[in-house]
């Protein structure tokens, strides 16, 4: 049979198509939030914009029979609650920290709450891109069907860093991420920079979650994301804040997560435990590598984390 | 108002009113919090289909109805007290640290060995060295974290993050593989602690010594801070590093100190889970003490003291959502959502201390 | 462990003639209303494990006298002794199904031990005589027969003699069920192998759709598994166009096209005869076991890709089971062999289904690919 062919080259195969898998909502997150970064604010909530994405993406799809109106649904949700965080956040001695896990509570709790109902039910998925119409073997065909919201993704990806450094909006962001009053002196707002930004991160980690109940693994539950909205936040700083970089990230998250079930269909078994820890390791490593992020790094001035 | 009466009425009122105004300025974001929760949360019950009301009055009775709703409640915040004061002490020295639940873990697994190894001692003996052994590896592993912000600048509040889940994956595959014991075939854990070494409860009560743990070092952190040249030092190295600095204060050991003081309160959390809960470490210990412990800390700004009341009333909310299952049919996230909510309205009410001084005050 | 299986045998098999006889004389029936106690791990609606219980559960309440409170997700910490406490003292149970496995000790314990007139039934763990109060029972069942089943039904129905099976933790229950696939198809074409993913948690959505894909590119045709909830394994199958073979509860609604048949749990079965006891003032049963025979376990409906030589075979072996003939766990001829090669049942030895031996088993047999996550 064809697939006793695909032995150990099987392996790179899987993980890439493992990493493509993972790494999307990943992809979506680390995205939003490195918008949201780079204009100053931190966003640690994302876990449960994240999980009410799924939700409503998977609720609506439910219910009108359309995935794509199901990820418009997410972005919407994740929306608001960006928005929410956004304006919390501006008001004076606001924690952004402490806000963003308040947050990740309340919404991951009310997505919980709300999708009780979507755990039985079936959704239907987004259709995938198939890329290997040209060969015979179900597992190269397989691992070449490339979910759209990947696409998306890799699209978002360089429209957001082409908007970042090419596009006035774009420059004043940076402007306000980086030193407020310098952007006072130019006549900007931060707080409305900031809160724009804010919102369309929350709109990215929630398409993010569509990603995850409407993809793979293509269903709702309570043990849905395990930590994929904070985990992004370690992506973004992996990434050195740049949006090009975290396609990059998100793979090598995503392929770092899926390695240990290709390694295992091949035998090989030990430390599995150990590979699930590698990407918070290299990502440490990365840290005190770099030093306190500097503006040649992109990381920008006025981030709580860097001050 | 005659002019010759107001001076007079300025110079006796003013003090009193000071106070009440400053008592208000205290007041005003836990009330105006505490009013949005309710009404917030009642209006998401409504929504549901439930009477507010009768909710409200489930959850007063789950968590401080009668003395068993107490004791539940009480054996609830027991852990959380620790998991605050995890946050709040690294706190005083001004670092953000969210990576207790790691800490907890490793504490747990090295309390759980220290107690196998030292198994047929007593427990006079055996339990300061359990407790020894989980505060150090607690204590270390958030130091680390203080560590990396002194030597290379990494923001604390990621790193911890990041060796949090670091943390979790060691003790998953410490459990599973070195340290497993061979009989806990269906449930991969460590072994057991034999009956002498478990932690009893509190005469009377049926909640165990973790709790009087968790208080008493919340008032001895209070004492150091407030009464102690140590306590004072931690605070000028946390407002004001470089002032710190200048005045000769040995920040850097100042805040990898506080951090480790945190990180041996998750650590002892964690043992207390093991010694008077589980009896062995295994995947029960990662049920979320040292996330909801980050909460309780900030709600309680960073005040130590202030830790043990909030703990309490996170505890009693938790505790009641297993009556407002079984009666009404309410999910336990509802209980969740209620409890995100109060964090969110009280950081987010922050904003309204200092308002009504900047106001009223000063004439 | 000392052998105490002779003991609980007749132990089980006296308990229940001592209810066949109660149930049999009118004048014993009583109707004492009973409330029942049921918690669960996860949510009631999980498409497995959680759904197995609550489907007894339900079918408890349409018996007369008998209220059932139920209560969902709570964890394996201080809050489930809590909630038993809860349900003794507030709703005034007096049988309690504490559910999940990491419930047994100590909170299962603690709580029999401070309230001895209240009759605990936990599912899977290890009663044992003397070392445990007489007030508290377990229960489990022989799921590893309808695995078995499974495993011949997928042997006809695999082209590429590869089957896959995703495992959440490697405990002994989880490799009798991964053994005793294998052995089943094996029974009908030897040069079929088994590739075994453990993904390490009883529930990671995520994990386990990537280990389904992961096992599909390696020509896997037959996936089933041993996860709380099959529904993401079921479903990446049924997208890929493979077969599939459920858990738990019957997943048959998710994949209309490759469903082939499933394992499933019957808990009706012993919560009914250990609510029969609570109402009746019995003694608790203390250890039930079951498989087919008992009705502890079932086989689902088999799927339109199930073929009738796949039927006929597995229904031949299954009659053989319902009348206690047949043993899965034999070493035959040449003895059984690990996939490592060493023997692990001697040849001529057979372990009935009751063996201690299997409540330990360690080993992966013959004809699986992987091995025990260390």
């Amino acid at each position: 049979m064809d697939a006793n062919e695909l032995g150990w080259w099987g392996v790179p195969l899987a993980i890439l198509g493992g990493a493509i898998r993972v790494g999307t909502p990943l992809l979506w997150v680390s995205l939003g939030e490195t918008v949201t970064e780079k204009a100053g604010r931190i966003n640690l909530g994302l876990e449960g914009t994240l999980l009410m994405g799924a939700m409503a993406a998977y609720g609506t799809a439910f219910v009108t029979g359309n995935p794509w109106l199901g990820v418009l649904a997410a972005a919407g949700v994740g929306l608001l609650l960006g928005l929410l965080h956004g304006l919390l956040c501006s008001l004076n001695r606001v924690n952004d920290t402490a806000m963003g896990i308040a947050l990740m509570l309340a919404g991951s709790g009310l997505a919980f709450w709300l999708g009780k109902p979507l755990i039985q039910p079936s959704a239907p998925d987004l259709p995938a891109i198939e890329l290997g119409g040209f060969t015979d073997q179900p597992a190269v065909r397989a691992a070449l069907a490339i979910s759209p919201l990947f696409v998306l993704g890799l699209v978002l990806a360089f429209g957001v860093h082409a908007a970042l450094g090419h596009t006035r909006f774009g420059l004043r962001l940076r402007v306000v991420g980086d030193s407020e009053p310098a952007a006072r002196a130019f006549g900007l707002q931060p707080v409305l920079y900031r809160v724009v930004a804010t919102a369309f991160g929350g709109a990215c980690a929630g398409v993010g979650g569509a990603s995850l109940s409407l993809v793979v693994p293509g269903a709702w539950s309570e043990a849905l994301s395990s930590g994929q909205g904070v985990m992004a936040v370690a992506l973004v700083i992996f990434a050195r804040w740049d949006p090009r970089r975290c396609i990059w990230a998100a793979l090598l998250f995503g392929g770092a997560s899926a390695i240990s079930p290709a390694l295992q269909a091949l035998g090989y078994t030990q430390g599995y435990y150990l590979f699930a820890a590698l990407p918070y390791v290299l990502t440490l490593a990365l840290l005190v590598g770099l030093g306190k992020p500097g503006p040649k790094h992109g990381a920008p001035g006025e981030l709580s984390l860097n001050r | 108002m005659s002019t010759a009466a107001m001076p007079l009425a300025a110079a006796s009122a003013s003090p009193l009113r000071q106070r009440a105004l400053a008592l208000a300025d205290a007041l005003l974001p836990a009330l105006a919090a505490l009013a949005i929760a309710v009404l917030g949360f009642s209006a998401a019950v409504a929504v549901a289909g439930h009477d507010p009301v009768e909710v409200w009055a489930l959850i007063f009775r789950g968590g401080f109805g009668d003395a068993f709703a107490w004791q539940n409640t009480l054996q609830r915040a027991a852990p959380l007290i620790l998991t605050g004061l995890a946050v709040a002490l690294p706190a005083q020295a001004g670092r953000v640290i969210i990576g207790s639940e790691g800490a907890l873990v490793l504490g747990g697994l090295a309390a759980a060995a220290a107690g196998t190894v030292l198994a047929a001692q007593g427990a006079w003996l055996a339990w300061p060295l359990m407790a020894l052994a989980a505060a150090l590896v607690g204590g270390a592993w958030i130091a680390l974290a203080g560590w990396l912000r002194e030597w290379r600048e990494v923001n604390e509040t990621i790193s911890s993050l990041l060796l949090s889940f670091i943390a979790i994956a060691l003790f998953n595959q410490a459990v599973e593989t070195v340290l497993r014991d061979p009989a806990s075939l269906n449930k991969p854990s460590t072994a057991p602690l034999p009956d002498t070494l478990m932690l009893p409860p509190l005469p009377g009560l049926d909640v165990h010594w973790g709790l009087v743990l968790g208080i008493v070092l919340a008032l001895l952190a209070w004492g150091v801070m407030r009464l102690t040249p140590l306590g004072l030092a931690l605070r000028v190295a946390g407002g004001n590093p470089r002032a710190a600095l200048g005045v000769g204060l040995r920040v850097p050991l100042l805040t990898i100190g506080a951090c480790a003081a945190g990180g041996a309160c998750a650590g002892l959390a964690g043992a207390v889970e093991v010694a008077a809960v589980h009896g062995a470490a295994n995947a029960s210990l990662m049920a979320g003490y040292g996330y909801t412990g980050i909460l309780i800390a900030f709600a309680a700004r960073f005040s130590p003291t202030g830790v043990v009341p909030v703990a309490i009333l996170v505890g009693g909310i938790a505790a009641s959502g297993s009556l407002l299952q079984r009666r009404l049919g309410l999910p336990e996230a509802s209980v969740q959502v209620l409890l995100g909510v109060a964090f969110v309205a009280l950081i987010g009410c922050e904003t309204l201390r200092g308002r009504l001084l900047a106001r009223f005050g000063g004439r | 462990m000392q052998d105490r299986q002779p003991m609980n045998r007749r132990h089980a098999v006296a308990a229940a003639g001592a209810l066949l006889a109660s149930a049999a004389a009118p004048w014993a029936r009583a109707q004492t209303p009973l409330t029942v106690g049921v918690i669960y791990v996860g949510p009631k609606g999980d498409f497995g494990y959680n759904q197995a219980q609550a489907a007894a559960a339900a079918a408890l309440k349409k018996l007369p006298g008998i209220k059932v409170v139920e209560e969902e997700s709570v964890p394996e910490t201080v809050a489930v002794q809590k909630s038993m406490e809860a349900m003794i003292r507030q709703d005034g149970a007096g049988l309690i199904f504490p559910t999940s496995f990491g419930y047994f000790d100590p909170h299962m314990l603690a709580m029999a031990a401070k309230y001895p007139k209240v009759r605990f039934a936990h599912c899977g763990g290890l009663w044992t005589q003397g070392k445990h109060p007489a007030n508290t029972g377990s229960y489990f069942g022989y799921i590893d027969e309808c695995q078995y089943l499974a495993g011949v039904v997928a042997a006809h129905a695999t082209k590429g003699k590869r089957l896959g099976f995703i495992a959440a933790k490697p405990i002994p229950q989880v490799l009798r069920n991964i053994n005793a696939f294998t052995m089943g198809a094996r029974s009908v074409d030897p040069t079929i192998t088994t590739r075994v993913i453990f993904t390490g948690e009883w529930s990671m959505p995520v994990k386990e759709a990537e280990a389904s894909t992961s096992l599909i590119d390696q020509g896997v045709d037959v996936l089933t598994c041993h996860v709380d909830s099959p529904k993401v394994i079921m479903e990446t199958a049924e997208r890929r166009g493979v077969f599939c073979s459920g858990y738990h509860a019957s997943q048959a609604a998710l994949a209309p096209k490759g469903y082939l048949t499933g394992a499933e749990w019957d808990w009706s079965t012993p919560y009914g005869l250990l609510v029969k006891a609570a109402q009746t003032g019995a003694p608790h049963p203390n250890f039930l076991r079951g498989g087919l025979k008992d009705g502890y376990v079932k086989m689902s409906a088999y799927g339109p890709a199930a073929s009738a030589a796949a039927k006929a075979r597995a229904d031949g072996i299954k009659a053989q089971m319902m009348k206690g003939s047949f043993v899965i766990f034999a070493g035959g001829k040449a003895g059984l062999k690990d996939n490592k090669g060493a023997t692990v049942i001697a040849a001529g030895q057979s372990l009935a289904q009751t063996a201690p031996e299997l409540e330990r088993m360690g080993y992966l047999v013959e004809g699986v690919i992987g091995s025990i996550p260390g």
